[in-house]
């Protein structure tokens, strides 16, 4: 990161570091584990920096998240390939990837849309986390994930009903176990 | 039963992103399909559920403390190493210290001496001049006489007022040797106090009034057209003050 004079870093500092959260939320979601996400975001921020003289002014936020989400695929597709190939088939297959440490601070209810949104493929999930928990709007969504603005609003009703069927299952499970 | 609108309109109109008219035009459909309603309250049902669950989670203190390190000029070494930086710091200000001491102590010293030589000179050609016999060469309170009078005697010219009306009466002129340097000097009148104005070339730029005092005696200086002009007096700065600026008037 000390590719950057003094005048850069106060920049980086000023434009990029306030986005830490965002960047590692959105890494969290796409790799499901806590600990993997601490190592790719600080990866991606490195790279950042490494690339920081490109950015001429902008949404900080999603140049940022760009990166982030490249990074996260491309760990993903190195340590994890068989995630990136797997298309929503209404079940339940991507297993949880629970810390000792996600489960202690999961109520119930969170537990349950935890698991459920980790279910949904990575391509709709990430459009999930960045409107649903990111705030982020359509423009942005599609700058982050290189996706035609027009395409934007088609992955969301994919992911959003992805998202409703796996909550649904859930509870479906629940209520058989329960009987 | 789905609807066709459902797909291509629903999501947009929740997320607030339709055009004007696209959202005017949902609305219009939204009047009489059912499914659409109970679709967008399904949606707000699960955006609720999102929210209340807090699924965003805040990058750890540890990454952030990572970050941080990483973007520091000089990234933090072992211990051994960091020792070693430190001697290199504790050098540096060694050499700073010397610096200062020989180059920038001197400066200001220069600067303090270059006033205190210069104020003495200046009051004591002041002193000098109230030894009697030696106010004036030439006695006039005619300006045109006392200017003529310089002629040949400096190489610059300045002008020569009277300010009577103002409370400064000329009393004439004289030539001082002021630190080696050849010196015009007016002599004005200001109620009982003397004020004697040496005047000489310099190749400084314009600076304002600068005031000072010494041994009783109140000087003030400042320069104007790569003239110079120090008036000294007994009298109050303020009334130096009100002389300097009827002199760059």
């Amino acid at each position: 990161m000390n590719d950057l004079d003094a005048e850069n870093r106060l920049r980086f500092e000023q434009l990029v570091l306030p986005h830490l959260d965002a960047a590692f939320n959105l890494a969290r979601w796409l790799l499901r584990s806590r600990e993997d996400a601490e190592d790719v975001a600080q990866e991606a921020f490195l790279r950042a920096c490494r690339f920081f003289r490109g950015f001429h002014g902008g949404d900080a936020r999603a140049w940022l998240l760009q990166i982030v989400r490249n990074t996260c695929y491309s760990w993903l597709g190195k340590n994890r390939p068989r995630e990136l190939m797997v298309e929503f088939d209404e079940e339940l297959h991507l297993q949880p990837v629970a810390t000792p440490e996600s489960i202690a601070i999961a109520g119930e209810g969170r537990e349950r849309l935890n698991r459920a949104l980790e279910s949904v493929p990575p391509r709709f999930r990430e459009v999930l986390v960045l409107r649903e928990l990111e705030g982020c709007s359509y423009k942005e969504i599609a700058a982050i994930t290189s996706i035609p603005i027009g395409t934007v609003m088609s992955s969301l009703s994919r992911a959003r009903r992805q998202l409703h069927s796996a909550l649904a299952n859930s509870s479906h499970k629940e209520a058989v176990s329960e009987v | 039963m789905r609807c066709d609108f459902a797909d291509s309109l629903l999501h947009g109109y929740f997320d607030s992103e339709l055009s004007a008219p696209s959202a005017a035009e949902f609305e219009h459909h939204l009047q009489h399909c059912v499914h659409c309603a109970v679709e967008l309250v399904d949606l707000d049902l699960l955006s609720g559920q999102l929210q209340v669950a807090q699924l965003y989670e805040a990058a750890p203190a540890s990454l952030r403390k990572k970050i941080r390190i990483n973007l520091r000029p000089v990234a933090p070494t072992p211990a051994p190493s960091s020792l070693l930086s430190w001697r290199w710091v504790a050098a540096a200000a060694l050499l700073l210290v010397a610096f200062v001491v020989w180059r920038v102590i001197p400066a200001f010293h220069g600067e303090e001496d270059y006033q205190a030589r210069f104020a003495t000179g200046i009051v004591d050609a002041h002193l000098r001049s109230l030894l009697p016999g030696q106010i004036t060469n030439v006695n006039s309170n005619d300006p045109q006489t006392v200017r003529a009078w310089f002629e040949g005697k400096v190489k610059f010219a300045f002008l020569v007022r009277d300010f009577a009306d103002y409370g400064f009466s000329l009393r004439g002129g004289r030539v001082d040797v002021v630190q080696g340097r050849t010196v015009a000097t007016l002599v004005y009148a200001s109620g009982e106090h003397l004020v004697n104005v040496f005047i000489w070339p310099t190749r400084q730029q314009d600076a304002d009034p600068l005031a000072g005092s010494r041994q009783g005696y109140q000087w003030i200086d400042w320069r104007k057209g790569k003239i110079e002009f120090c008036a000294v007096s007994d009298a109050p700065t303020s009334d130096l003050q009100q002389l300097q600026r009827l002199f760059t008037n």
